[in-house]
């Protein structure tokens, strides 16, 4: 299944945050958005996954989801949006609840995402009693649970630290490997973008135009190796360049506002 | 490869060395948990020793002493359980009535925009009201029975709750309904699921100050009208000047107030328990 973002353009009130913004995520494909602070990045992800309505233009579906795709686009958030008053296990258990499987298939899913995603021995806990880098585990194994065609990811490791970042980085690797998946992937960390992406859309800063899309020309396996250490970071110094000078001047737009 | 120093030993010089003064003292919430009653007990007995050198008159003061003889009495000739019997009826059903109506305006202020416009500006307007002044004229409309009590309890309870229910919505965090939402969740299962937990705590500490509201109203209500009662008996204790019956009442409405109190500290505990 595939995920296009056609022509899409949006405004709020009197602010134009999107301009003619128009890409298709293939079947199995990580996108990465970036772009300077306000550009739009997670505005364009709000729109793809249904929750924001465009001022113009529209996000499409082409093709069917997989089978057994109880959601077919499924966000995992950047403050991992967990209800606190649920356990872990009713917390990835939420989204099955109101879907057609049978009490003894919806344990089955929750137990296969818990185990994928080392939740397990977890299962009761709250969210308080989590760190950050277990709760978003928490919001992967719950958008796990609904075998998603296409994961939106908004700024997933953004409010935790490197440490938890580099290990939850390693789990997306994992997860995303097999090629069953595909996500868009909003970023403002170029290293994430080009560990984890297949494409990097670039946007300019307000109003988000496609200023570049950028082919990371290696597989993700390849990227864990050594070797490849010099060319991703030429890679980020590339998309670097394409976005200094606009994410200076959005930063004194906002210190201006 | 890694450059690995040895573990560091404490330098050995000459020179003296000093603690560095510690400066973060104070500013904690923290309490002491057995303060407050210590200092009750202390209050307690010093206005016992008042009362027993005679220091103050027993008329304006009476003795601790004498009310707990008072109470004593009044529960033991069955006067108390009647009077508080019909104080516990009038406030249950009054903030039944009230919390039902309120919780059900509450949700749809919070839920619904058309409902908000409407109910917000009649809720603004007539909260400020004290609704104690309405009872005259819930008497004209209801007749002189326990229905203009209950009612104006209820009325005192509803504007509280609805408030509270609404603020309680509108707190709950954004994200988490659009999170349910971008799986497809339906309406009513975001209401159950995420909304009335979510705005839980806002609901429940609403109990709390209505639960003070229907005491104060209960009160007052059964002082413009009642033959039972606790306020009833408070008022006429008053009138007979029996000041050791009149604070027995007020000592009585203080522990029914705290138990009231001790239960919705049940209740929170219970049910918010993942805070």
């Amino acid at each position: 299944m595939d995920l296009i973002a056609d022509h899409i353009s949006h405004r709020f009130g009197a602010l134009d945050v999107l301009d003619d913004v128009s890409f298709t995520v293939r079947a199995g494909e990580v996108v990465a958005i970036v772009g300077p602070s306000g550009c739009g990045k997670s505005t364009l992800l709000s729109i793809l996954g249904g929750l924001l309505r465009p001022s113009r233009g529209a996000a499409e579906l082409r093709g069917a989801p997989p089978a057994g795709s109880l959601n077919p686009l499924t966000f995992v958030f950047q403050d991992f949006a967990l209800l606190p008053w649920n356990t872990v296990e009713e917390n990835v258990a939420f989204p099955l609840l109101h879907t057609s499987l049978s009490a003894g298939e919806r344990r089955a899913v929750i137990d296969d995402a818990l185990r994928r995603t080392g939740l397990t021995d977890f299962r009761a806990a709250y969210p308080k009693q989590l760190s950050g880098g277990m709760r978003q585990r928490v919001g992967i194994a719950r958008a796990l649970a609904v075998r998603p065609a296409i994961l939106l990811m908004d700024e997933p490791l953004s409010a935790l630290d490197s440490q938890t970042r580099e290990l939850l980085m390693e789990d997306f690797v994992g997860l995303l490997a097999d090629g069953t998946m595909g996500a868009v992937y909003v970023t403002h960390n170029l290293e994430e973008a080009v560990r984890l992406a297949d494409r990097v859309v670039v946007l300019s800063r307000r109003p988000g135009r496609i200023r570049e899309i950028v082919t990371i020309p290696m597989t993700r396996a390849e990227r864990g190796t050594a070797d490849a250490r010099g060319p991703m970071a030429a890679l980020q110094g590339e998309l670097w360049s394409l976005i200094r000078k606009e994410a200076i001047d959005a930063e004194r737009e906002v210190q201006h506002a | 490869m890694l450059d690995r120093a040895p573990p560091e030993t404490r330098d050995q010089s000459a020179e003296a060395t000093r603690p560095v003064a510690f400066r973060g003292a104070g500013f904690t919430s923290g309490g002491s948990r057995y303060a407050g009653w210590i200092a009750l007990a202390l209050v307690i007995a010093i206005w016992q020793l008042a009362g027993s050198a005679g220091w103050v008159n027993p008329l304006f003061l009476p003795a601790p002493s004498a009310i707990a003889v008072a109470i004593t009495k009044l529960a033991t000739s069955g006067a108390l359980w009647q009077h508080l019997s019909w104080s516990i009826m009038r406030i249950g059903t009054g903030w039944i009535i009230g919390t039902a109506a309120g919780v059900i305006v509450g949700f749809a202020i919070g839920l619904s925009t058309m409902a908000r416009g409407v109910g917000i500006t009649f809720i603004s307007a007539l909260f400020p009201i004290p609704k104690i002044a309405l009872l005259p004229l819930l008497i004209l409309w209801l007749g002189i029975g326990e229905e203009p009590k209950i009612a104006t309890i209820a009325l005192g309870v509803f504007f509280s709750t609805a408030i509270s229910v609404y603020s309680g919505v509108d707190a709950v965090p954004r994200n988490l309904i659009r999170m349910a939402q971008s799986f497809n969740v339906p309406f009513h299962a975001i209401v159950r699921r995420v909304i009335w937990p979510g705005a839980l705590p806002s609901i429940l500490a609403g109990f709390r100050i209505t639960a003070s509201v229907a005491l104060l109203l209960v009160v007052s209500a059964e002082m413009i009208g009642a033959q039972y009662g606790i306020g009833a008996f408070v008022l006429q204790a008053g009138n007979l000047m029996q000041t050791d019956q009149l604070l027995a009442g007020v000592v009585i409405l203080s522990l029914f107030g705290l138990a009231v109190g001790k239960l919705i500290n049940l209740l929170e505990t219970r049910l918010l328990h993942w805070r």
